[in-house]
C-alpha cells in the first residue's frame, strides 16, 4: 500500500511511549500529573547547540516527591568552550555523563503522557525535539503549558500600563518571594518553575474558575 | 539520589530541631525522602479526625494554623521551622485538630517510617518530639526565640494574645539597686547609666526604699537638699511591696489604691524577703499587650521587615477587638491606619538604610487607592507611587533610577510584611509611578485634558493620594497644579462623573441582591465593586469639584460636602454612615474568613445583616443620581 512504505519503524521505547498517548486525555485538574522540566543547553541555537542536561520533576495534587526526580547529563560531540563555562556543567562535574539517546530514553519514560510544564515551554521543547530529530525520532506528543504565558494572565490589563512582552524565570521567582540560588541549573530552574506555577494557579483561580481545559487553551 | 532540591531540603533542615541533631549525611538521605508540598491560604492541611498521613510537616515557607473545631479556638499559629501534625508519629490514632494554611504556604513532609528509628534511637530527639507534641506542637525552641526577636515586648507571645486581665505580671528582672548611704549624685548616675526611671534602695538584701525621678524633684532640684545628701534622705520609704505571682489586674489595683506608679516585688511578697524585681506602670501598660501606643513603639524599634510583620498580626487582633467592643469605625480606622502608616514609614526607613546614598533630591511617598484614603483595615493589595523634586534632564536618569532602586526595597518590604504587589504594577517600583514632579504635572494634565476611559481610571486611582513619607511641599504643589488644571478643564468632573457610575448598582430590578456571574467568587457579593466604590467614586468627584484640599478619607469628604451644601447635608451624611457601615461590614466579613472581605456569601448572613446592607443601597442609590444630574452625565452618553 502508499502509506505503509512511509510508515516508519520506531524502536521499543518510543512506541511504549506513544502507545500511552492513544488513550483519551482526562480534563480534571485536581487529578493531573504534571512534568515540570527545564533544560541547560550549550546555546541559543536550535540546529548548532545541545542540551547539556535534562532537570524534571512530577507535581501531583499541589506536591513534589524528592526521590522521584530527574536529572541527568548529557555527554557532548561537539564542544562550545564558551558555553560550558558558562554553565560551569562540565568543568567540575562529577556526575554521571550519559548519551543523548540514553537520555532520551529515560526522559521519555519518565514524561510518559503528563502535561509538560516549563518556562519559555516553547525553547526547552524545540531543543528536545531536534535532539529527537537527530536520532530519527519523532516530536514529543505531549501537551504543554508555559508559565511565562501564564504569568501574564495574573497581570491586569489596560491600556495605560505597558505590558512586557516576555518574563523571566528570575523576574517571577523575585515577585513570588522564590529563592533563587539554584538558578540555572535544570533540576533548581525546574523547581522554581513548578513553585511558581503552583502560585500562578492560586493568583489566577481568585479571578475566574479555572479548568484543565481553559489552562491549555490560554497558556501555550 | 542525592539532587539540587534535596540539598537545598536538608540545607533549611539542618537549622531546625529535632532535625539539627541528625548528623549531616543522614540528614541528606531523609531530605531525599521529603515531599514538598503547597498550599494556598485557607487550604486544609489535614482536618480532624482524618485518618493520619503518612508524614509529619515542617513549615518552609508561610504560616499554619491549628484548630480546635468545636469552638473554633486557634491553639497555635505555626510559622517558618515549626513542626506539625506529629500525631500519627506519637499515637496511632486520628488527627484532633484542624492543621490550615493561614498564609500561602510550602511545607515539607518528613516520611514518618522513615523518620521514627531516629525518634527511637536518639533520646533528644524523642524527648523534643513528646514536648513539641505537648505543647500542642509549638516548637518550644522557638518560642524563646520569638520573644527576643522583639526584645522585651514579645508581642507574640501567647499570653498577650488574650485579654490579660488575669495574666501573670512581667516585670523586670534586672534589677538595679543601691545603698542608702549611696549620694542622690551617684545615685542618679546610675539610674541614668541603667535607662530606668526607678532604683531601690536595699540594705542587707531587704528593700527599705524606692527612689523615682519624681524623688528627685521633690528633694534635690527644689532645694531641699544638696546633691551630695544620701540616698536615705531621697527616698520614699517604706516600700510597697507584693508577691512576684500578682496579676496585672491585681497590680494596676495596687498601684491606684496607694497611688504609686511603682511596686517592688519580693520573693513572698513582704519586706523580710529578697527583693526580687520592680513593676512600673509603663511594665502593667506593655502587658496589656495590644494598645496602640505599644505597637508603635514596637514598630519604631523594628530592625527588619520580619519584626514588622509579627507586629501586624497584632494589628489585626487590635482591629478584632475594636470591632467586638463596637468602638466607632471612624475612631477605629484612623488608629489602625495611624499603626499601618507607621509600619509603612519603618518600611521606607529601613530600605533607605539599605541604599548605598542618601536620596539625590527631596522626594515623598504615596500612597494611593484605599490606602490614601485609610480606608484600608485589612491586609490587601499595595498601591504606592514615588514624587521627587525636579532635576535637570541631564540628571533626571541617574535621580529616576535611585529612586526606582530603593522603591524595589520598599514594595518587597511591604511584601514581606504583608501587603500582595498589585496586580495591576500600580507601584513606585513602576517606572510609570516613579516620577518627578514636573513630570506627574505632565501627566496629570494629560489626564484631565483628554480624559478616555483609561485617563479618568487612572485620575479615579490615583488622585486619592496621601504621603506616607518625605517632603509634603512637593506633593502639596502637585495638588494646586490639579486643581488649577480641573478649574481650566471642567469638561473632567463629567468625565470622572461618568467614571463614577460605571460600577454596578448593587440590587436588581427586583431589588434582589446581584451576584458575581463567574469565578471562584460566583454567587458572592461583591461588597467592594458594588457597594464601596461607587461611594468613594461619588466622593472623588465633588471633592476635586470643590477643590477641597487635603482630605482624602472618604466618610470625611462626605462630612465636609455636607458643611459645604447644607441643602443636601442629609444626603452626604447619610453617604458617611453607608461607608462606614459598609467598610465595618467588610473588615468584619474579612476577619472572619482571613481573607479580604470582599466577596460576601449571602446565604451566611442573618437577615438583619442583609436589612442593614439593603438600606444603605438607597443612599447609593441617590448619590448617584445627584452625581448623574449635577453632571450632565447623560450628555456624554448622548
Amino acid at each position: 500500500m502508499w502509506w505503509s512504505k512511509k510508515k516508519q519503524e520506531y524502536p521499543d521505547f518510543w512506541n511504549t511511549y506513544a502507545e500511552l498517548f492513544t488513550k483519551k486525555l482526562e480534563y480534571n485538574l485536581s487529578n493531573t500529573t504534571f512534568t515540570v522540566l527545564d533544560t541547560e543547553t550549550t546555546g541559543f541555537n536550535f540546529s548548532d547547540d545541545r542540551v547539556l542536561s535534562i532537570g524534571a520533576l512530577k507535581l501531583f495534587k499541589n506536591a513534589i516527591a524528592i526521590d522521584s526526580v530527574f536529572d541527568v547529563y548529557v555527554e557532548q560531540d561537539i564542544y562550545k568552550k564558551e558555553s560550558i563555562k558558562v554553565h560551569g556543567i562540565l568543568k567540575h562535574t562529577k556526575r554521571k555523563l550519559i548519551s543523548e539517546q540514553e537520555a532520551l530514553i529515560k526522559f521519555l519514560a519518565y514524561v510518559g503522557d503528563n502535561i509538560i510544564i516549563a518556562h519559555h515551554a516553547k525553547f526547552d521543547i524545540t531543543m528536545i525535539n531536534r535532539a529527537l530529530c537527530r536520532n530519527n525520532l519523532p516530536e514529543l506528543k505531549n501537551k504543554v503549558l508555559d508559565t511565562s504565558t501564564l504569568y501574564k494572565k495574573t497581570l491586569l490589563r489596560s491600556n495605560l500600563l505597558n505590558q512586557q512582552d516576555a518574563y523571566s524565570l528570575d523576574e517571577l521567582a523575585e515577585k513570588y518571594n522564590i529563592s533563587m540560588k539554584d538558578r540555572h541549573t535544570a533540576l533548581g530552574d525546574a523547581y522554581i518553575t513548578a513553585v511558581a506555577f503552583l502560585k500562578i494557579l492560586t493568583k489566577l483561580k481568585e479571578k475566574r474558575a479555572i479548568s484543565l481545559k481553559w489552562l491549555l487553551k490560554h497558556a501555550i | 539520589m542525592k539532587n539540587i532540591i534535596s540539598e537545598r531540603v536538608a540545607d533549611f533542615l539542618k537549622n531546625f530541631p529535632p532535625f539539627n541533631m541528625i548528623p549531616k549525611k543522614e540528614l541528606q538521605n531523609l531530605a531525599e525522602q521529603v515531599t514538598i508540598v503547597y498550599h494556598e491560604k485557607n487550604s486544609i492541611v489535614f482536618a480532624k479526625d482524618q485518618t493520619p498521613h503518612a508524614n509529619f510537616y515542617i513549615i518552609h515557607k508561610g504560616a499554619v494554623a491549628l484548630k480546635k473545631i468545636v469552638d473554633d479556638e486557634t491553639m497555635d499559629i505555626c510559622d517558618e521551622g515549626d513542626i506539625f501534625g506529629l500525631r500519627p508519629l506519637i499515637a496511632n490514632e486520628n488527627y484532633q485538630l484542624e492543621a490550615r494554611a493561614y498564609e500561602e504556604s510550602i511545607l515539607y513532609g518528613i516520611p514518618i517510617d522513615f523518620f521514627k528509628p531516629y525518634a527511637r534511637n536518639n533520646q533528644r530527639i524523642s524527648n523534643f518530639l513528646l514536648e513539641s507534641f505537648a505543647s500542642n506542637t509549638r516548637n518550644p525552641y522557638s518560642k524563646e526565640n520569638k520573644g527576643k526577636l522583639l526584645g522585651s515586648l514579645s508581642i507574640e507571645d501567647k499570653a498577650n494574645l488574650e485579654l490579660s486581665d488575669l495574666q501573670p505580671i512581667r516585670y523586670s528582672k534586672k534589677l538595679i539597686a543601691c545603698d542608702p548611704d549611696m549620694p542622690a549624685k551617684e545615685v542618679a548616675i546610675l539610674m541614668s547609666k541603667n535607662n530606668v526611671g526607678s532604683i531601690l534602695v536595699v540594705e542587707n538584701e531587704l528593700p527599705i526604699g524606692i527612689i523615682t525621678d519624681k524623688d528627685f524633684r521633690n528633694h534635690i532640684v527644689s532645694g531641699r537638699f544638696p546633691i551630695t545628701t544620701p540616698a536615705s534622705n531621697v527616698m520614699s520609704s517604706p516600700v510597697v511591696t507584693y508577691s512576684k505571682n500578682m496579676t496585672i489586674t491585681q497590680a494596676q489595683m495596687a498601684m491606684m489604691k496607694s497611688s504609686i506608679s511603682h511596686i517592688c516585688l519580693t520573693q513572698d511578697g513582704t519586706v523580710n524577703t529578697k527583693a526580687v524585681g520592680i513593676l512600673s506602670k509603663h511594665d502593667v501598660m506593655v502587658s496589656l499587650g495590644n494598645n496602640p501606643a505599644v505597637l508603635v513603639k514596637a514598630i519604631k524599634r523594628s530592625k527588619k521587615y520580619k519584626h514588622i510583620k509579627n507586629i501586624r498580626k497584632s494589628v489585626i487582633q487590635l482591629l478584632q477587638g475594636y470591632l467586638d467592643n463596637n468602638i466607632p469605625l471612624g475612631l477605629t480606622a484612623k488608629i489602625i491606619s495611624e499603626l499601618n502608616d507607621a509600619c509603612i514609614k519603618k518600611t521606607i526607613e529601613l530600605s533607605l538604610l539599605k541604599m548605598e546614598t542618601p536620596p539625590p533630591v527631596k522626594f515623598a511617598w504615596l500612597a494611593i487607592g484605599s490606602q490614601g484614603r485609610s480606608e484600608q483595615l485589612l491586609h490587601t493589595d499595595q498601591d504606592n507611587a514615588i514624587i521627587f523634586d525636579d532635576v535637570s534632564d541631564a540628571e533626571l536618569p541617574t535621580v529616576t533610577n535611585y529612586f526606582l532602586k530603593l522603591a524595589k526595597h520598599v514594595t518587597k518590604g511591604l511584601n514581606t510584611i504583608g501587603y500582595e504587589y498589585c496586580p495591576a504594577e500600580m507601584m513606585a517600583s513602576n517606572p510609570k509611578w516613579c516620577l518627578s514632579l514636573q513630570e506627574w504635572k505632565n501627566l496629570t494634565s494629560h489626564w484631565i485634558i483628554n480624559p478616555g476611559a483609561d485617563e479618568v481610571l487612572m485620575s479615579s486611582i490615583f488622585f486619592d493620594y496621601t504621603v506616607s513619607y518625605g517632603d509634603k511641599d512637593i506633593v502639596n504643589e502637585l495638588t494646586e497644579h490639579i486643581f488649577f488644571n480641573t478649574k481650566k478643564y471642567p469638561i473632567f468632573y463629567v468625565h470622572l462623573a461618568h467614571g463614577a457610575l460605571q460600577n454596578p448598582s448593587p440590587t436588581g430590578f427586583f431589588r434582589q441582591f446581584l451576584v458575581e456571574q463567574d469565578g471562584e467568587n460566583k454567587d458572592f457579593f461583591d461588597i467592594k465593586r458594588r457597594a464601596l466604590m461607587p461611594l468613594a467614586d461619588a466622593a472623588r468627584v465633588l471633592t476635586l469639584y470643590h477643590s477641597i484640599k487635603a482630605i482624602s478619607n472618604t466618610w470625611e469628604r462626605y462630612e465636609k460636602l455636607a458643611e459645604l451644601e447644607p441643602p443636601n447635608a442629609e444626603l452626604y451624611l447619610s453617604c458617611s454612615y453607608a461607608m462606614k457601615a459598609l467598610l465595618k461590614f467588610r473588615t468584619r466579613q474579612g476577619l472572619l474568613h482571613h481573607d479580604s472581605g470582599r466577596y460576601i456569601a449571602l446565604d451566611q448572613l442573618t437577615k438583619e445583616e442583609k436589612m442593614k446592607l439593603k438600606r444603605t443601597f438607597k443612599t447609593i442609590k441617590e448619590i448617584q443620581e445627584l452625581i448623574s444630574n449635577r453632571f450632565k452625565v447623560a450628555n456624554l452618553l448622548g
